[in-house]
């Protein structure tokens, strides 16, 4: 019998395979961290989650509405402050963090601040960097989870809130962001992306099943490079889903977007 | 020669600058002028507990520069929020350090007209406010934009005595563009580094589990930035759920975050941060969180929905009251330590 399952249910199952055991990862709520938890409980019990409110390495019971509510810091090893945190980030020893935002480019900036009109008179306001540019701008890998839409997928951010690869190339060292740090992949609910090498452009690696990279494409508003070897991507194993149903988002705040 | 002989010196011991972003700072950040403030202020251990209501007339200043503890309504200063809108404090600066509801009470009042923004307008997964969307979208506001580690790193800087502490976030982006970071090249590797100018509140208002009535304060759970808030705030207030003895503060003195002589005010406020999440005690009101959310879509209705739920309101416990009281207590005691759970089973 072929799976049922829905495009978030879909990405947060692909996105949390690449969170592997003994690993480390900056988080805020929503999708991203029900990947977190995912993998937590399938193949990565000894995932170190952070959250920038001060929490260190907790075993959540479900998930966290804020970063600094009680279940994020639930069974930690260390509750300690968000200056401790970002400067673990800083000093290296943290290895993915998963961003979100409403814009974002081909060189896998994010835009959080705001759109349309001036920063002083915005159209619509957002949170701004949180703890988005600390996080993107230290932690190793940093990774994006969000629908393909074109008007997320924009040629470039009005306002470049967290880095990505800048203005590729060579942009982002040259900036003066940490060396080896950097985008790393894209989930959507129709495709995996990452960075071609040396431009940094972003590029399909893989398509989600019941897509094509023509409508990748169609909801991107620029051009994206495509990998020498598209594959399709898994989808979820029963697995996988049975977990995220039932332990990780029962009373489905995420999947049920 | 002796021109060239000072370029020289220069170029060898100053910092080079790159860039300045164009962002105005709403604080000195001058730690000569913060010791004169310090120095003057009484370091005498006297009993400083009063009203809520006392604390923030005396020490909440319209114009003033305000900064609160807690994380996005976690371990926040709610009750002291809705006495600032009952009392009408207008003009003052805020530090959005990850500022969830209390961003939105205050904005509800347009208590503030500038804002260091790190984290403002959003409730996390809850969504986003619309009171304090409209009110950020007129334009009325100052805004200059930083991120969480900014901040905490400015508190540091001020708790440190120090004109600023240097940082490798913001670099290339827009939000160092419109911050009040400098970007220099640092003397010793040649690194590219953001400064981060020490903050300066003119009054913190921070609420613990656990306070003696001299301020000495305990705090469980995560801390945030608290620790150095209350060190580089130049006036503090702190909201206890409860008060304790001296000699219990004595007794284990390792439990101690805040000690007495940074503390102006001491407000004994229990469930001081309904309908936020106090972690060991209480956790939030998701349901009311919903239902101010919900009012803030038609402002005519949010205004009745204000005026019941802070204008109207004697104190915080009124608030409570109006909102499912004990009963509604416990049911929230009752899901902080997962008890609900347990029940299931």
């Amino acid at each position: 019998m072929k799976l049922q399952y829905n495009s978030m249910e879909l990405m947060i199952c692909v996105a949390a395979r690449e969170l592997e055991d003994g690993s480390t990862l900056a988080v805020g709520t929503g999708a991203p961290c029900a990947a977190a938890m995912l993998a937590q409980k399938l193949n990565s019990p000894n995932l170190a989650i952070m959250f920038e409110a001060g929490s260190v390495s907790p075993i959540l019971p479900e998930m966290p509405i804020s970063v600094g509510d009680s279940r994020a810091s639930h069974k930690a090893v260390m509750v300690s402050t968000m200056g401790a945190i970002m400067e673990t980030c800083s000093r290296g020893y943290v290895d993915y963090t998963f961003l979100g935002g409403a814009q974002i480019d081909m060189y896998g900036n994010l835009n959080s601040t705001y759109v349309g009109g001036t920063h002083q008179k915005p159209k619509v306001r957002f949170p701004g960097s949180g703890g988005a540019n600390d996080f993107g701008s230290f932690c190793w890998k940093m990774m994006v989870l969000t629908v393909q839409d074109a008007r997320r997928f924009v040629e470039k951010c009005e306002f470049i809130t967290t880095p990505g690869w800048l203005q590729g190339g060579n942009s982002r060292y040259e900036a003066g962001l940490p060396e080896g740090t950097g985008p790393y992949k894209v989930f959507t609910n129709m495709a995996v992306m990452d960075f071609e090498p040396e431009s940094k452009r972003m590029r399909i690696i893989s398509i989600n099943p019941g897509y094509s990279v023509k409508d990748v494409q169609d909801n991107c508003g620029f051009e994206l490079l495509k990998a020498p070897q598209i594959t399709e991507t898994q989808p979820p194993t029963e697995t996988e889903l049975k977990i995220l149903r039932e332990e990780v988002d029962p009373h489905r705040y995420v999947i049920g977007r | 020669m002796k021109t060239e002989t000072m370029i020289e010196e220069k170029e060898n011991t100053a910092m080079n600058i790159i860039k300045k972003g164009r962002g105005e700072l709403f604080t000195d950040p001058d730690p000569d002028h913060a010791r004169i403030f310090f120095r003057k202020k009484s370091r005498k251990m006297v009993n400083k507990s009063m009203t809520l209501t006392k604390a923030i007339e005396t020490f909440v200043h319209d114009g003033d520069y305000l900064a609160m503890g807690g994380f996005g309504g976690n371990r926040s200063p709610i009750a002291a929020c809705h006495e600032i809108l009952r009392q009408g404090r207008r003009n003052m600066g805020f530090a959005g350090h990850t500022a969830s509801h209390e961003f939105e009470i205050l904005s509800a009042g347009e208590v503030f007209d500038r804002v260091d923004a790190a984290y403002i307008v959003g409730l996390e997964a809850r969504g986003l406010s619309p009171c304090a969307r409209r009110y950020m979208q007129t334009g009325k506001v100052k805004v200059t934009e930083w991120t969480n580690y900014c901040i905490s790193a400015r508190l540091r800087a001020a708790a440190m005595g120090v004109p600023f502490v240097p940082t490798r976030n913001l670099l290339g982006t827009d939000t160092f563009e419109y911050s009040g970071s400098i970007i220099v090249e640092c003397p010793y590797t040649g690194k590219k580094l953001a400064l981060q100018p020490a903050l300066y509140p003119d009054v913190a208002i921070i609420h613990v589990h656990e306070s003696d009535v001299y301020g000495n304060c305990r705090i469980r759970g995560i801390l945030k930035s608290d620790n150095d808030l209350a060190r580089a705030a130049k006036r503090t207030i702190i909201t206890c759920e409860r008060l304790i003895s001296n000699e219990e503060i004595r007794r284990d003195p390792s439990e101690t975050t805040i000690p007495y002589f940074l503390v102006d005010a001491v407000c004994e406020v229990p469930y001081g941060n309904y309908p936020g999440n106090m972690v060991y005690e209480y956790f939030s009101d998701e349901e009311h969180l919903r239902e101010w959310l919900k009012a803030e879509e038609d402002p005519e209705v949010f205004k009745e929905f204000l005026q019941r739920n802070i204008y109207d309101c004697k104190d915080h416990h009124e608030y409570i009251n109006r909102n499912g009281g004990m009963e509604k207590i416990l049911k929230l005691r009752t899901i902080e330590h997962l008890l609900h759970k347990e029940a299931d089973k």
